[in-house]
C-alpha cells in the first residue's frame, strides 16, 4: 500500500494506491492524514470503528474521507493506521457497496504535530476509483483545505 | 489560458462567446497578464457553469479567478427559478459564507511601532481560538444553536458579542431571512459545537494592518479612512457546520441528479432546481450556515476588542463593513431592462454594489459598498468601493475577493520554509503568530497573485473602485 499527495492550484489532491480496493481506501486516508502533519508522528493509541454505504465506489471513497474528516473533527482525533474492507454490491439492482473500518489514531496535540491545515471536506474533483492495467488500484480525489 | 481564443470586448473584459451545451457566454475581466496566467481549468469550469439550466446573462469569472471544485473560484453566476433555474452546493462550496470583515482601531501607524507591535501580537494570539483543533470558549446547546442559525450577528449581538451598532454595517444587516435549522443534520450541528468564535486554518487569519495610500478622497472619508490609520480585518467563515453543510448537500444533490433531469458535467457542480424540495431545503441550509458565519466574525470580533482593549484601554474598534465571498443570495437585477429575482452564486467573489443600492447603510449610500479584498501576510489587502456605471452593474454587483492563489500548496512547501516566510516578514515589520511553520510555507505570500494587479484590473474593469491599501502589521494565521 501506498500514499501520495498531488498539486491543486487551490486546494491538495491525495491518492492511495494498493494491490487491493482496501489498501487504496486505506492509502488515501494515510494521504489525508499527511495534508494535515506527518503520519509517522501519529500513534495508534485509540480506535474507532467506521462504516459507509454508498451507491458507487466513487462516492464510497467520498464517504468515507469525509467520515474521517468528521471524526478528526468532533473528537480532535489524527488518524495513522487503518483497516479497511470493503464489500462491492455484485447484484445491479442493490448497487450498495459497503465499507467497514477501524481507524487508529491519537489526539491532537498542536505542540508536537504541528496540523498545518484543518480539511473542511473531500470533493468531487479529480475523483478517481479504479484499477490499472497491472491489477493496481487507485482511490483519489481532491480535499478542500 | 491562450487569451487568443478569446474575444475581448475591451482592454479589461474578455468573452467565450456561446456555443455547443453554453446556455449563455462565458466573461472574463482581467488584463491580458492576468488572463493568460489563469489555468485552463478556470476555462473548462466557466464553460460547464455556462451550460447549467437557468443561467442568467453570463457566466463571470473575477480577476482572481482560479481553478476550484466545479466553479472556477473567482466565479459568479446567477439563476432564475422561473426559468427552470438551480442551486449549486458545489457552486456556494465547502466554506459557506467565508467573508472579510474591517474594524477601525482609532489608532495611528506611530502607535504601533517597537515593542508595543510585538505585544499586540502576542495579545490577540492568545485571545483569538487558531489553528485546527482550537475550539472556543461558547458551547451551545441545541435550542442556542437553532438560534443561532436563524439570528446570526444578531444573535451575537443579543448574547453579549458586540453591539447593535455593528448590524447595519454588516450585509444583510447581519441575519439572512430564509434559515432554515431543521435543514442543517446533527452532524453538523455537532461539528460547529465548540467551534463557535474560532478562526480556522489555511488561508484565514486576523491582521492588524496600516492604511499606506489612498486612491479614492471622498469613498475613504465616507469609510472613515485616513492615512496610516490602524485597522483590524479578520478573514473567516462558517466553521464546521458550513463544511459539513457542504458535504451533506453535494452528496444529496450528486445522487438526485439523474431523478431531477440533470446532467452534470462535473459532480462538483452538483445543484437541484430551485424549485424542488432539495433546491429549497439547500437554499435554507445554506442562509443557516450565512448566519453561522456572521454570528462567528461577530464574536471574534469582541474577543479583538477585548484584546485591544488590554493594551490600548477606550479603543471600541467600531466596524467598518462585513462581506462574505462564498454564498448564493436572492437579489433583484435589472436584465435588458427587465428587474428579475436572481439566485446569485458568489464562489471567492464579493458583492460589490454600487452607489445609492439600498442594501447599503446611509453613510456610504454616496459612495457604494465596502469591497474587502484579503491579502496574505505580506501582501497588501485593499478595500475598494462597489461602482454603477450608466450601464448598471457589472457582473450582477461583484467584484474579486482577494489576490487569488498562483501556485499549489505543494509547490509552496517545496521552495518556502515557515520559520524562513515568519523571519523574512518580520524583517519587514510584519509579525507573524501561528501553530504550523508547514501552514504558513503553504501560505507565503509569493504563492498567490499580485494583489495590487487584481485590483487594479477590478478598477479598470468597472467592477469596483480602488479606495485604500491596507500594509499588514501583525498576522494571526491558523
Amino acid at each position: 500500500m501506498a500514499w501520495q499527495t498531488f498539486p491543486h492550484e487551490a486546494d491538495i489532491g491525495i491518492r492511495g494506491i494498493g494491490a487491493t480496493i482496501d489498501e487504496a481506501f486505506a492509502g488515501a486516508a494515510l494521504a489525508l492524514t499527511a495534508v494535515i502533519c506527518d503520519p509517522a508522528m501519529v500513534a495508534a493509541r485509540q480506535s474507532l470503528e467506521i462504516e459507509c454505504a454508498a451507491p458507487d465506489i466513487e462516492v464510497l471513497l467520498i464517504d468515507w474521507l469525509n467520515a474521517l474528516i468528521y471524526e478528526m473533527a468532533t473528537r480532535k482525533l489524527l488518524f495513522s493506521r487503518f483497516d479497511v474492507a470493503i464489500a462491492l454490491s455484485i447484484a445491479p439492482e442493490v448497487e450498495d457497496h459497503t465499507l467497514h473500518a477501524t481507524a487508529w489514531g491519537e489526539p491532537i496535540d498542536v505542540p508536537r504535530h504541528r496540523p498545518a491545515a484543518e480539511i473542511k471536506g473531500a470533493t468531487f474533483c479529480e475523483l478517481d476509483v479504479g484499477q490499472d492495467a497491472s491489477g493496481q488500484w487507485h482511490a483519489q480525489c481532491v480535499v478542500d483545505v | 489560458m491562450e487569451t487568443e481564443t478569446l474575444k475581448r470586448r475591451n482592454e479589461f473584459e474578455w468573452e467565450i462567446p456561446k456555443s455547443g451545451v453554453m446556455r449563455v457566454p462565458v466573461v472574463l475581466f482581467g488584463s491580458r497578464e492576468l488572463i493568460a496566467a489563469m489555468d485552463d481549468k478556470v476555462r473548462e469550469q466557466l464553460i460547464n457553469v455556462a451550460s447549467l439550466p437557468g443561467i442568467v446573462d453570463a457566466a463571470y469569472a473575477m480577476p482572481d479567478a482560479h481553478w476550484g471544485y466545479g466553479f472556477p473560484i473567482g466565479g459568479v453566476a446567477a439563476f432564475d427559478a422561473e426559468e427552470g433555474g438551480v442551486v449549486s452546493a458545489g457552486g456556494v462550496g465547502f466554506d459557506i459564507s467565508c467573508g472579510v470583515r474591517t474594524l477601525h482601531t482609532g489608532l495611528k501607524l506611530a502607535d504601533l511601532q517597537g515593542d508595543v507591535r510585538r505585544q499586540l501580537a502576542d495579545v490577540l494570539y492568545a485571545c483569538i481560538p487558531v489553528g485546527v483543533g482550537s475550539t472556543g470558549t461558547l458551547h451551545l446547546s441545541e435550542k442556542a444553536m437553532d438560534a443561532m442559525l436563524c439570528g446570526g450577528a444578531c444573535w451575537a449581538v443579543d448574547a453579549g458579542y458586540g453591539r447593535s451598532a455593528d448590524l447595519a454595517r454588516i450585509e444583510d444587516k447581519g441575519c439572512v431571512d430564509g434559515a432554515d435549522s431543521a435543514a442543517v443534520s446533527a452532524q453538523a450541528k455537532k461539528r460547529q459545537r465548540d467551534e463557535m468564535g474560532t478562526l480556522g486554518s489555511g488561508n484565514h487569519y486576523l491582521e492588524v494592518q496600516a492604511v499606506s495610500q489612498l486612491s479614492d478622497s471622498a469613498a475613504a472619508l465616507a469609510y472613515g479612512l485616513a492615512l496610516d490609520d490602524v485597522v483590524v480585518s479578520i478573514h473567516c467563515g462558517s466553521r464546521g457546520l458550513g463544511h459539513q453543510i457542504g458535504t451533506d448537500y453535494l452528496r444529496e444533490m450528486v445522487l438526485a441528479a439523474p431523478s431531477m433531469g440533470i446532467v452534470l458535467p462535473d459532480r462538483e457542480l452538483a445543484c437541484a432546481p430551485l424549485y424542488s424540495a432539495l433546491g429549497r431545503r439547500y437554499l435554507g441550509a445554506m442562509r443557516a450556515a450565512i448566519n453561522c458565519a456572521l454570528a462567528n466574525r461577530q464574536i471574534l470580533t469582541h474577543l479583538a476588542r477585548e484584546a485591544f482593549a488590554k493594551l490600548f484601554p477606550g479603543t471600541t474598534l467600531p466596524l467598518l463593513y462585513d462581506v462574505s465571498h462564498n454564498t448564493c443570495k436572492e437579489e433583484m437585477h435589472t436584465i435588458n431592462g427587465r428587474v428579475r429575482q436572481l439566485f446569485v452564486h458568489r464562489k471567492g467573489a464579493t458583492r460589490a454594489f454600487g452607489p445609492r443600492h439600498a442594501e447599503l447603510p446611509a453613510e456610504y449610500a454616496e459612495v457604494g459598498q465596502p469591497v474587502l479584498i484579503g491579502g496574505s501576510m505580506g501582501t497588501a489587502s485593499w478595500i475598494l468601493a462597489g461602482t454603477a456605471s450608466a450601464s448598471g452593474e457589472r457582473a450582477f454587483g461583484s467584484a474579486c475577493h482577494g489576490a487569488g492563489r498562483a501556485m499549489s500548496r505543494h509547490e509552496a512547501t517545496r521552495r518556502w520554509h515557515g520559520r524562513a516566510v515568519v523571519d523574512e516578514l518580520a524583517a519587514r515589520g510584519i509579525l507573524v503568530r501561528s501553530p504550523s511553520w508547514r501552514g504558513i510555507a503553504e501560505e507565503a505570500p509569493p504563492a498567490y497573485k499580485d494583489v495590487g494587479e487584481v485590483v487594479d484590473a477590478a478598477d479598470h474593469a468597472g467592477l469596483a473602485g480602488k479606495v485604500a491599501r491596507l500594509q499588514p502589521l501583525v498576522c494571526i494565521k491558523g
